[in-house]
């Protein structure tokens, strides 16, 4: 296989799936709920929710073990009604990898191409570089049970690869290994997908997991998308307070809406007085108030006599040590919840008495409006 | 106790000992066999014992020769009749198996993949059957085959033959036929348990990998199940090349099997010397035989691969 740049791939524009309102039903639960979304060529994209959130309904939907009650699913612009999993240009790595125990691991990648009646050498060949491909080279002989998780994984990655999908569908396929070859397995699955080009589909509980790795993310909550954009459009400005939440700590303070224009909001809040801020895609007015949010690491200490432009003082009631940083709870006068502060341990936040009095920097653009 | 367990060391030795050999794991696995074991070692180990040392002995009227000699062997080897007998034993014993694990694989399946949530209801509607004697189970096919039984009426009310046909009763094929029917049961439960051993998520990767419900099957389900198979081929197979009754009842003068042999030998022709040799054969024999059929069916999978 020749070398390709492990930069950042472009990626074209074109849609590989388009999901049309797709509804799910169970009886009267509805696994998906009139879900919408379209998926471009090459991307890296992630289905990210808390179990029971449908993300994994619409993965297997769109690998053909499922089938919407309403709505469409095309991939490559071709219509997968009535296609069954066995004839989609989409191939999936199992959360529990379902390695054929009978089989090593040389015919486990040559699973699929043995229908392809392929020339022997040719086969050989394909096996050996989707082998290659996630660093297993010489463990072909193998039996499935002489594996370790991670090389499981690796079998049943190199077994969809080998097929050269359109669609790789990847479900929770890091949830069984340890935190260290989780996080290994990340980078390498990214590096992966930018060498091959395929657009990858990953399910995924783990925030972080899908903020490390995609192009995008799709937020889900009871079966339907909350948000759809970038990684760090998702982490920096939720749609409203389940989003926030679910991709890891914020603080949300209560605001009055004093003004509202086209693209921002001017909010009174207590504690953080008068704020401008932009006004998110989706907000919808419901009222007067509204609520902000910002995330504890966006909250700095202020240190002896510095100052900033932007500062709430408090107090520290509770602090939790965690190796390289550590979290305060600081409570700010007119605040009805305590904030909570992220800081990194090279200046001594580790140190800081509960009971101290402290000042805290903030970039009022920090602040977002969100939803509740 | 604590006292004299200090005051004198080496009995506290024996008794951590003691402790230590009641908690080992062989020695309570002992204890938990040991009511059957003792069973069998009286009504199976010492009747077999006792079989294996007519064999070598001689009938002398009424009384035993016990003198050591191959002689029964030898007749129960080389006599076509009972060569025969065994032959046809074997036979029927194969073709039951075969069929008995053709037919039940199936059912078998059904219940596995597409029991639903009635899994348990289906399993206890095969058992149903043998809520009644076998007696009257092998009664029912004689009604059944028999010359103005079911089938034969049912055949001349349709018009498909005129007079009621003699093939159905009192030969090997019904023998087999009733053979297969009693030991389904047998042969589901097996191939039920190792089929619903699979995990799901393999068929759908050999779906995923494009294989269609057949390919899948025949590459992933099937071989998987293999040794579901292998022991319901070995649990039908091992006692039908015995079988005394069903012979008796449906097989006629064509289906007479070793086992109705063996039992004349200790009944009417009182000959329990060589009984006892036809007995040894026939276990020596279904020993190579299930051994065999083991290793062919270990073979056929590898090469399935």
């Amino acid at each position: 296989m020749p070398e390709r740049p492990q930069t950042e791939r472009p990626q074209t524009e074109r849609p590989m799936i388009e999901i049309k309102s797709v509804t799910r039903s169970y009886g009267a639960f509805k696994a998906l709920d009139d879900a919408s979304l379209t998926i471009k060529e090459g991307e890296f994209f992630s289905l990210l929710g808390p179990s029971g959130c449908g993300k994994t309904t619409l993965l297997r939907m769109i690998a053909g073990f499922d089938n919407p009650t309403s709505g469409s699913i095309s991939v490559d612009g071709q219509s997968m009604e009535g296609i069954p999993a066995n004839r989609r240009p989409t191939n999936m790595v199992f959360q529990s990898y379902a390695i054929f125990p009978h089989l090593n691991v040389e015919q486990n990648v040559a699973y699929g191409l043995k229908r392809l009646k392929l020339e022997r050498a040719e086969e050989k060949r394909r096996v050996e570089e989707a082998l290659a491909q996630v660093s297993l080279t010489g463990l072909g002989k193998r039996l499935a049970t002489e594996l370790s998780g991670g090389q499981r994984q690796r079998v049943a990655l190199a077994r969809a690869l080998v097929m050269r999908p359109k669609v790789l569908l990847l479900d929770e396929p890091l949830s069984a290994l340890d935190k260290k070859l989780r996080e290994q397995m990340q980078v390498e699955l990214r590096r992966l997908q930018q060498a091959v080009g395929i657009t990858f589909v990953l399910v995924t509980h783990d925030q972080y997991e899908a903020l490390a790795m995609s192009d995008r993310i799709a937020v889900m909550f009871g079966g339907r998308i909350a948000q759809v954009a970038s990684p760090k459009e998702i982490y920096q400005r939720p749609v409203n307070r389940q989003v926030a939440d679910f991709l890891g700590g914020m603080n949300f303070v209560k605001a009055e809406i004093v003004e509202e224009n086209g693209a921002s909001l001017v909010v009174d809040t207590l504690g953080f007085g008068r704020i401008k801020t932009d006004k998110p895609k989706a907000f919808v007015r419901n009222g007067g108030a509204a609520t902000l949010g910002i995330r504890p690491e966006r909250l700095r200490v202020l240190w002896d006599n510095a100052t900033a432009k932007f500062e709430v003082a408090g107090k520290v009631v509770e602090r939790h040590y965690f190796g390289e940083i550590t979290h305060l709870i600081v409570e700010i006068p007119g605040l009805e919840k305590p904030l909570s502060v992220t800081e990194t341990n090279d200046f001594g936040a580790d140190d800081i008495p509960v009971g101290t009095s402290i000042r805290l920097a903030y970039d009022p653009e920090a602040l977002v409006a969100m939803a509740d | 106790m604590t006292a004299a367990a200090e005051g004198s060391p080496a009995f506290g030795m024996t008794r951590a000992r003691r402790d230590a050999l009641l908690q080992s794991e062989p020695v309570q696995g002992f204890a938990l066999i040991s009511p059957t074991f003792l069973y069998a070692l009286i009504l199976l180990v010492l009747p077999i014992l006792v079989v294996i040392a007519h064999s070598f002995w001689t009938q002398n009227y009424l009384t035993i020769d016990r003198t050591f000699t191959l002689e029964n062997y030898r007749i129960a080897l080389t006599e076509p009749i009972y060569r025969d007998l065994l032959w046809r034993s074997l036979y029927i014993s194969l073709t039951v198996s075969f069929f008995t694990v053709v037919l039940a694989y199936p059912i078998a399946y059904f219940i596995s993949f597409h029991g639903g949530r009635h899994k348990s209801l289906w399993l206890f509607l095969i058992t149903i059957p043998f809520w009644t004697s076998y007696l009257l189970r092998v009664m029912s096919w004689k009604v059944i085959l028999g010359y103005n039984g079911v089938l034969n009426s049912g055949l001349m009310g349709l018009g498909v033959i005129d007079e009621p046909s003699t093939a159905l009763l009192y030969n090997s094929s019904a023998v087999i036929i009733t053979l297969t029917h009693a030991w389904a049961a047998f042969a589901i439960l097996p191939i039920f348990v190792s089929l619903e051993k699979v995990d799901r998520t393999l068929v759908e990767a050999a779906k995923d990998l494009g294989d269609g419900p057949i390919r899948s099957f025949l590459r992933v389900t099937l071989p998987l199940s293999a040794p579901g198979v292998i022991s319901a081929a070995l649990i039908v197979m091992i006692p039908t090349v015995g079988d005394y009754v069903t012979p008796k009842l449906v097989g006629g003068k064509d289906g007479v099997m070793i086992a109705n042999a063996i039992q004349a030998q200790f009944g009417k022709a009182s000959n329990w010397p060589l009984g006892a040799a036809l007995s040894v054969t026939t276990m020596l024999i279904v020993t190579l035989i299930a051994g065999a059929t083991v290793l062919i069916l270990r073979a056929a999978q590898r090469l399935a691969r």
